[in-house]
């Protein structure tokens, strides 16, 4: 199994290039959450072009992943999905996929940093409610 | 015309899942199935070989090319003699799973395919799943 994990700025970035069987994506999903835990990832893009078929176990392992990273704080967006793909996930249950997708790896790099900015926003933000009783 | 000969994939660990639904996918390819209905094939393929590894431990896939002149048809069974499925009418409902899964699997499967026939004993579970196009 060849699968890239770079770290881009705040942003780890894994490309899934080649078909891969259950014990594989078990082992892509220790590594992956292995090094989001240790390198204080702030999001997460699984790119996802080259995979021409998400089965049930499939799809649950990346919803399972993008769970995880949003425990440890962080965020996740699937890139590339083929039209194909897509189709057969709504075929089977359209509960399958219940993560932040986007079209292609540019738009996805774009949302994650969105999402991220929001996440910032959000945890900077302190409420008055202590001032206002005063 | 000569008959083609059926596929016969052993499924026994991990990556003949990965094997089988590569071969069907390249059959439906070969036959003429678009994208899409080669990707469904493949799909199905994937998750009733992987009950045959989860639930039987082994077991085989034979994918069978009964193209004719009037229709482009593959048809798949996927055999494996572990212990049954205790209730089928379950099993094939949406959400019902023992292995860990989502619980797609079966119900899933039947919606990606044109025909879908299961039986299950102690000693014998058979799935038997086609897709066909009719050829204009």
């Amino acid at each position: 199994m060849n699968v890239p994990i770079l770290l881009i700025g705040d942003v780890l970035l894994v490309s899934i290039q080649e078909d891969l069987s259950d014990d594989e994506i078990i082992d892509l999903q220790d590594q992956i959450i292995n090094r989001v835990s240790a390198s204080r990832t702030a999001g997460l893009v699984i790119e996802i072009s080259a995979i021409d078929m998400v089965d049930s176990y499939m799809a649950r392992v990346l919803n399972e992943i993008s769970s995880m990273v949003s425990v440890l704080g962080s965020q996740t967006v699937i890139t590339g999905m083929q039209p194909a793909v897509a189709i057969i996930l709504v075929d089977m249950g359209s509960e399958l996929i219940g993560v932040k997708t986007a079209l292609n790896l540019e738009k996805g790099l774009d949302l994650i940093h969105e999402l991220i900015e929001e996440r910032r926003s959000i945890s900077a933000y302190v409420p008055s409610n202590e001032g206002d009783e005063e | 015309m000569t008959t083609p000969i059926p596929e016969l994939v052993p499924i026994q660990r991990d990556s003949d899942v990965v094997t089988a639904r590569r071969i069907g996918r390249d059959m439906a390819k070969t036959i003429g199935f678009g994208t899409a209905d080669q990707t469904r094939l493949a799909t199905a393929i994937s998750e009733l070989t992987r009950n045959v590894i989860k639930y039987a431990g082994e077991g085989e896939c034979t994918i069978f090319n009964e193209s004719d002149t009037t229709h482009n048809r593959i048809r798949v069974v996927v055999e494996d003699h572990g212990p049954g499925i205790p209730d089928i009418e379950e099993a094939m409902e949406d959400g019902y799973t023992t292995g860990g899964t989502l619980g797609a699997g079966l119900p899933g499967t039947r919606r990606l395919v044109s025909e879908f026939n299961i039986e299950s004993k102690p000693g014998l579970t058979r799935v038997e799943i086609a897709m066909e196009k009719q050829v204009w």
